[in-house]
């Protein structure tokens, strides 16, 4: 659904008011609901509850709670609801025992893609490697295409090396 | 102690205004966020014993780093915290939060410091003046490299460094540049910039950050995506957008300058005198003044003072610095007698001969 401001930005808030008895219903994208003053980004509060909307499947609905589901983070012993409240996870682990759960959400906030940046430097060792035999493959199926099979071999070599390590 | 150094000092590294294009560009933030494996997250972060175990860890790392302390917010007054808070040291979250386990840990003129249990465990940071988005990420990522030597991050391959909030996974960085934009506003051409800005996945925000508003033409714009692209994409994207906005500014000036001379003469010059001769002023207005003042000055309508002054005026305005330097509490009426002379000394002090 569309936002009923704009016209473009997906509906993401839905305002149920009751005035002089009568019920209406607005769907609103954020920045109009935030320029209809109805999201305070002053206060911490509105904004942890806008992260939390993240959980939930779809639109915001009033009075609906997002996730059903009893399973608990075994680390630090927060379920579902709590993260869908405060948008914020318990621990690192969480992120594991969610994994399935997160993911529609995750994909929302990063669309489908995966970390490229700075990888720890002894904590990670192993990924810091797996990067370069990754890399050196690359080079490698191109060195073949290129018949340069003397670049080739070496490139071989090097892998196996890495790999043994 | 290095903190009451940063609390007492009237400038700390960012308001020196030594960096360059420092007349528009008052500062470049470059924020890593980085969590300890297997901790709850602050937030969650409530047993002493496990709250004592994170800080051991954290007192642990930068033992080997004799530049920097850790000292615990409950040891900061509130006052001094809103003076951190004020010299955008610290965030507005962790100067009210009332946690045992919360922190900072800096370097003696600010160019470095990290939160302890804001929202991730560690929010390691670097401020510095102008445009100087490499080199702040430079100290961030030493710092970072540092206290990972004793420290086990929470990373994760596909995810990168795993936050407390989703929206920070990957780099978990965010940079940002303010600068000061008085000719777009005046020119009604900020939205236009703002909206190609934000549909290169950047942000535009106010001078405290989230939620606030540009109050005196200060805008800060800062990168959105942290996962999926590397620090050096995003530093490179962010460095483009803030060079291409600076331009505009600059080109929005001359124009200024050669089609409307005595428009905007006429306006810093009333701006000046008001700002000068007032005896009460708001903080809001203030800035909204000094904001012309700061135009004025710079394009050398007004009378000459040092950038370094003026990046301290946008600091020393407000309530917890007045607050300090008068020595004793004040109510808002008081306040905003005490910053009309602040104000008027500072300026008229500080004006260079010739």
């Amino acid at each position: 659904m569309k936002c009923e401001d704009c016209q473009s930005n997906p509906a993401v808030v839905t305002i149920a008011e009751t005035y002089n008895g009568k019920h209406t219903q607005l769907h609103l994208c954020e920045e109009c609901a935030a320029q209809r003053g109805y999201i305070n980004f002053g206060s911490g509060m509105a904004w942890s509850k806008l992260l939390g909307s993240f959980f939930v499947s779809s639109p915001v609905q009033v009075g609906q709670v997002g996730l059903t589901n009893n399973k608990t983070c075994p680390n630090c012993g927060i379920g579902l609801n709590a993260i869908s409240h405060s948008g914020k996870l318990g621990c690192s682990e969480c992120y594991e025992t969610f994994r399935e759960q997160l993911e529609p959400t995750l994909r929302r906030i990063h669309s489908n893609t995966g970390h490229t940046g700075k990888i720890p430097k002894r904590g990670a060792s192993k990924i810091i490697v797996k990067r370069k035999i990754e890399a050196l493959k690359t080079k490698l199926q191109a060195a073949v295409a290129e018949e340069q099979y003397e670049q080739a071999a070496e490139l071989r070599d090097e892998i196996k090396n890495l790999e043994m390590n | 102690m290095s903190i009451n150094e940063l609390v007492n000092n009237s400038v700390v590294s960012w308001m020196t205004a030594d960096g360059p294009e420092a007349d528009i560009i008052i500062s470049s933030r470059i924020r890593l966020a980085r969590s300890l494996a297997e901790l709850p997250f602050p937030h969650l972060l409530s047993e002493e014993e496990k709250g004592r175990l994170m800080l051991d860890k954290v007192e642990e790392a930068i033992k080997p780093l004799p530049h920097l302390k850790m000292v615990m917010l409950s040891e900061i007054s509130d006052l001094d915290r809103n003076i951190l808070l004020e010299k955008h040291l610290i965030s507005p979250e962790h100067a009210r939060n009332n946690s045992p386990f919360c922190g900072i840990i800096t370097n003696n003129d600010g160019s470095v410091i990290a939160m302890v249990n804001e929202e991730d465990h560690l929010r390691i940071q670097s401020i510095l003046s102008g445009l100087q988005l490499n080199q702040a990420y430079r100290y961030a990522d030493d710092l970072d490299d540092s206290l990972e030597q004793t420290l086990d991050y929470a990373f994760d391959d596909q995810r990168g460094y795993l936050t407390a909030c989703p929206t920070n996974l990957g780099t978990g960085m965010r940079g940002s540049v303010m600068l000061h934009l008085p000719g777009l506003t005046m020119t009604n051409r900020q939205t236009q910039v703002f909206n190609s800005i934000n549909q290169l996945g950047l942000t535009v925000r106010g001078l405290y950050g989230e939620g606030t508003e540009a109050l005196g033409n200060f805008y800060q714009v800062s990168n959105q995506i942290t996962l999926g692209q590397n620090e050096e994409d995003i530093l490179n994207n962010l460095w483009t957008v803030t060079e291409h906005v600076l331009e505009q500014e600059r080109a929005t000036r001359n124009y200024l300058w050669s089609e409307m001379k005595y428009t905007l003469e006429d306006r810093v010059w009333r701006s000046y005198g008001l700002v000068t001769n007032a005896r009460v002023v708001t903080s809001n207005e203030a800035l909204a003044l000094l904001s012309d003042v700061r135009m004025g000055i710079v394009m050398g309508i007004l009378p000459q003072v040092p950038n370094r002054v003026l990046n301290e005026l946008i600091v020393a305005i407000r309530p917890a610095h007045l607050q300090k330097m008068a020595g004793r509490e004040m109510d808002s009426d008081e306040r905003d007698i005490f910053r009309a002379r602040v104000i008027k000394d500072m300026l008229t002090k500080n004006i260079k001969e010739g």
